[in-house]
């Protein structure tokens, strides 16, 4: 194991970002400040309590997902696809490092830095809403799962851009739509039963409803369900990253 | 002296059907410095992209430093420094932080004696705090040889190492490659400036469409193929040769006013005092004269068109 070149690329990332500070933490914790406002005191000021809790509390956990989401595939993806544009991609190929410690070196820095960003857009709700954890050990595992697996997803499509385009189609066309529709500001359950239905086969219907559960106890589809297709998600991804270097698919000719 | 790169039967065909290199049987010796030549697209950084990993074979074997360059990837990269064509650095970073990562890339401790060292011999230490986008491109150049060389490598490839660096910084750049070459470091480089070649390297290969035509020790080579050609500055233009000489394939050059005769070293007879003993006969006097060997570009041309 090269230790040695996951630290690298690990501190690396790290120092992009506190290199960028303005645009990846500043920003994101602003953007979502304003839905805050936005939703949970102008609009939410209308609405009734949601499953018992209200409306400003209830969108938090959906608000820190789409955070979480949206930030672990931009730094993963922007992450291997800047060495690729700018070419230093061919140090990392010659290194002796293999394609696990790659990824680990990646997706950890990725996946640490929405954590963090996470962490601080809670922290950030707390002085708008009071928030309550019942389960903070199952909201840290929630968290660092949805974290990890969509880090290791926005890697995917950085190895597969091969233009700033591509890089931003997928999470502006797909990723932004099935969050905003995964019940990030709202109860699935308060959709009409046809709508329902479709709603639940938006993965992130299942990250938000598991994340919200370990704050309310409120859920729209079961826990272990959340969980399993977490779960599953983040093996698509492997498996994937597995065939990709099996391959050299778009980093080796 | 042992080899320190050996390639068999290596062939490269890219996914378009294009075949880069052809059954490509090559070794580096250790210790020397190794010009590789070779016009546009000859393939010559498709062999240096395979040895270093960037690229997978299609057909063939690489042996680095005696470990399998795909069963024992991990040994045989950590033994490479690797200085690409084109000028890839992080813009943002600074200088030192670029070569340090480059040495935790390669799975090596923390030393910043040694980069302090490398940084010191490429001329800069005093940049080693500025960002790589503030340097000129003779600079950054260096930074791209100093992350090469920030693991120790034993072997070090140089792609086109001084394209589009001035005479100056590229007088500069061989003295730091002979100072490496001291110091045991083996180095590869591919260039288009045959002169570099001329002044550097110990060995000489030549590859052209994807196959290697020639390997040889640069003196036996220049030798071997070597042409001289003797100039005779005549003392009264000619019109025309006179009939005696016809067979000794001359030529007439400025108006009449020299005599140019080709002549082959390695042959038994150059055939030059026979031809001087005949201009006399023929009445033809000659102010003054000289010889001109071919230089390696000369070689070079002659090798590639004809291959």
């Amino acid at each position: 194991m090269n230790l040695h070149a996951v630290r690298a690329i690990y501190l690396f990332e790290m120092a992009r970002t506190w290199r960028t500070l303005l645009q990846s933490i500043v920003s994101p914790v602003v953007s979502t400040s304003l839905y805050f406002v936005v939703f949970g005191a102008a609009i939410g000021s209308r609405i009734d309590h949601v499953e018992g809790v209200s409306y400003g509390t209830f969108i938090v956990p959906g608000l820190v997902m789409l955070s979480v989401l949206t930030q672990s595939i931009a730094n993963a993806s922007f992450g291997i696809y800047f060495p690729k544009f700018v070419g230093t991609i061919y140090e990392i190929l010659s290194a002796p490092i293999s394609y696990f410690e790659i990824v680990l070196g990646y997706v950890g820095a990725a996946a640490t830095k929405s954590i963090i960003l996470g962490l601080i857009i809670l922290a950030t709700a707390g002085l708008f809403v009071p928030l309550h954890i019942h389960h903070p050990i199952w909201m840290l595992t929630f968290l660092v799962l949805t974290a990890v697996t969509f880090s290791l997803f926005g890697f995917i499509i950085g190895i597969w851009a091969d233009g700033f385009e591509k890089l931003q189609m997928i999470p502006m066309l797909v990723v932004t739509p099935l969050t905003f529709l995964g019940g990030s500001f709202y109860s699935v359950n308060m959709l009409p039963s046809g709508w329902r239905t479709v709603a639940l086969l938006n993965p992130v219907v299942y990250l938000i409803s598991g994340f919200r559960w370990s704050f309310y106890e409120i859920a729209d589809v079961s826990v272990a369900l959340s969980i399993g297709m977490t779960a599953a998600f983040l093996v698509i991804c492997l498996v994937m990253i597995g065939w990709i270097f099996r391959t050299g698919y778009r980093l080796k000719n | 002296m042992s080899s320190i790169i050996s390639v068999a039967n290596l062939s490269k065909t890219y996914g378009s059907g294009f075949k880069a290199l052809k059954n490509v049987n090559l070794d580096i010796k250790r210790g020397e410095i190794f010009a590789l030549l070779g016009p546009n697209g000859a393939g010559k950084t498709t062999l240096i992209s395979i040895i270093c990993g960037i690229a997978n074979p299609s057909e063939g074997k690489v042996m680095v430093g005696g470990e399998d360059i795909v069963s024992s990837w991990r040994k045989a990269r950590s033994l490479i420094g690797l200085v690409p064509q084109e000028l890839h650095t992080d813009a943002f970073e600074s200088v030192w932080a670029t070569v340090s990562f480059s040495r935790g890339l390669f799975g090596k401790p923390k030393n910043p004696a040694h980069i302090e060292k490398v940084l010191r011999d490429l001329s800069l230490w005093d940049k080693k705090d500025n960002k790589i986008i503030t340097l000129s491109g003779g600079m950054k150049r260096r930074v791209m040889i100093a992350k090469a060389l920030s693991h120790e490598p034993q072997i070090l490839f140089l792609d086109e190492p001084t394209a589009g660096v001035d005479v100056e910084l590229r007088k500069g750049m061989w003295e730091v490659v002979r100072t490496l070459q001291q110091s045991g470091v083996t180095i590869i480089l591919t260039t288009h400036y045959i002169e570099e070649a001329e002044e550097m390297a110990d060995r000489i290969g030549v590859i052209n469409k994807g196959e290697i035509v020639l390997v040889e020790d640069k003196a036996t080579l220049m030798q071997k193929l070597g042409k001289k050609r003797l100039t005779l500055h005549l003392q009264n233009k000619l019109s025309s040769l006179p009939e005696s000489l016809a067979h000794y394939k001359l030529e007439l050059c400025d108006s009449g006013a020299t005599l140019v005769y080709d002549y082959d070293t390695k042959g038994e007879r150059t055939g030059i005092t026979s031809l001087l003993g005949d201009l006399r006969n023929a009445g033809i006097r000659f102010s003054d004269l000289d010889t001109t060997q071919s230089s390696l570009e000369d070689i070079f041309v002659d090798l590639v068109r004809t291959s």
